[in-house]
């Protein structure tokens, strides 16, 4: 009987060790993670520009992608979206979209994730924009 | 594929390398060699002579947008060299160490097209991954010897009997 009851414990115990550990974060809650500032996110991987030529600059965002040594992947005018590969001892890949913003400007966001992390460090989205923007010969603005 | 290649590959990420998206002295060096320029304006031919070039080449295609002129095709070969497998038998019997040797490889391509004036080019960067016979990822490179890419548009040159301009 105090055999049973041990065992009885002992599986119990791990059953709620387990519960326990599993509770704590699975490796699925990763499909809603977000930045913790959103905001600020947003605003380093967004610029806008003073154009209203989508295809042209969905053409030049292909074109400054390959200059980067990217491979494309997909691309898709009706959506506006761009998205490629860099392979050079890591793994590299870009998402580019472009939308309207008002009447006279587009606006490109480019999202960037280096082997298995999200790139939320400024400098390399503005290196992407600087090639962007060179490359378009447009100004790349700022955006809130 | 991307998905495959990024979890192999994850284990040594220390943050993305601050060259990752800059410009710099090999760029336009690459541009001009992964570029030719094709006197013509039927962009939509040249494009689908390429999408024949890449299934000549054994590609099967992944991605086409003929809006932006883009073709995406990728191939898996296999990657034995016979010099790592030498290299790994010596190791086996002289130190009766398993040294894994490269076993397989998915080659990707991209090829966009752009009008410019009178003429259209043409744009094609290559780029694979190799795993080993352990299953891991042993290379991420771009492919950037200059015969590869002469050799592709000797062949497209003659698929739309044109002459292939460099820039």
């Amino acid at each position: 009987m105090k055999h049973i009851r041990f065992r009885f414990i002992t599986g119990a115990s791990l059953l709620a060790a387990t519960v326990a550990i599993a509770g704590c974060q699975t490796s699925q809650h990763q499909l809603l993670a977000a930045s913790e500032s959103q905001v600020e996110l947003r605003s380093m991987q967004s610029r806008a520009f003073d154009t209203t030529d989508r295809e042209s600059m969905m053409r030049t965002i292909m074109a400054t992608l390959q200059d980067l040594g990217f491979v494309i992947d997909q691309a898709d005018e009706t959506l506006g979206s761009v998205t490629a590969t860099k392979l050079d001892r890591y793994a590299l890949r870009m998402t580019v979209t472009v939308r309207p913003r008002g009447q006279t400007q587009t606006l490109v966001r480019a999202n960037a994730q280096y082997q298995l992390q999200a790139v939320e460090d400024p400098e390399p989205y503005q290196q992407f924009f600087d090639a962007l923007s060179k490359a378009i010969f447009l100004t790349a603005h700022e955006v809130d | 594929m991307v998905a495959i290649v990024v979890s192999g590959a994850a284990g040594c990420s220390s943050g993305i390398p601050k060259s990752a998206l800059e410009m710099n002295p090999q760029t336009v060096e690459n541009r001009q060699l992964q570029t030719r320029r094709f006197d013509t304006t039927a962009e939509g031919e040249v494009l689908s002579a390429c999408a024949a070039l890449l299934q000549d080449l054994g590609f099967g295609l992944d991605e086409s947008e003929t809006k932006l002129g883009l073709i995406a095709g990728s191939k898996d070969r296999d990657a034995t060299e016979a010099g790592q497998v030498i290299g790994s038998a010596l190791m086996g019997v002289l130190f009766g160490v398993y040294t894994p040797v490269d076993d397989h490889q998915k080659i990707r391509a991209s090829i966009v097209t752009r009008p410019v004036g009178p003429s259209v080019n043409v744009r094609v960067t290559f780029q694979r991954a190799v795993w080993n016979t352990q299953g891991q990822i042993s290379r991420l490179e771009m492919l950037d010897e200059p015969e590869m890419y002469e050799g592709f548009f000797d062949r497209l040159s003659k698929a739309v009997f044109l002459e292939a301009h460099e820039l």
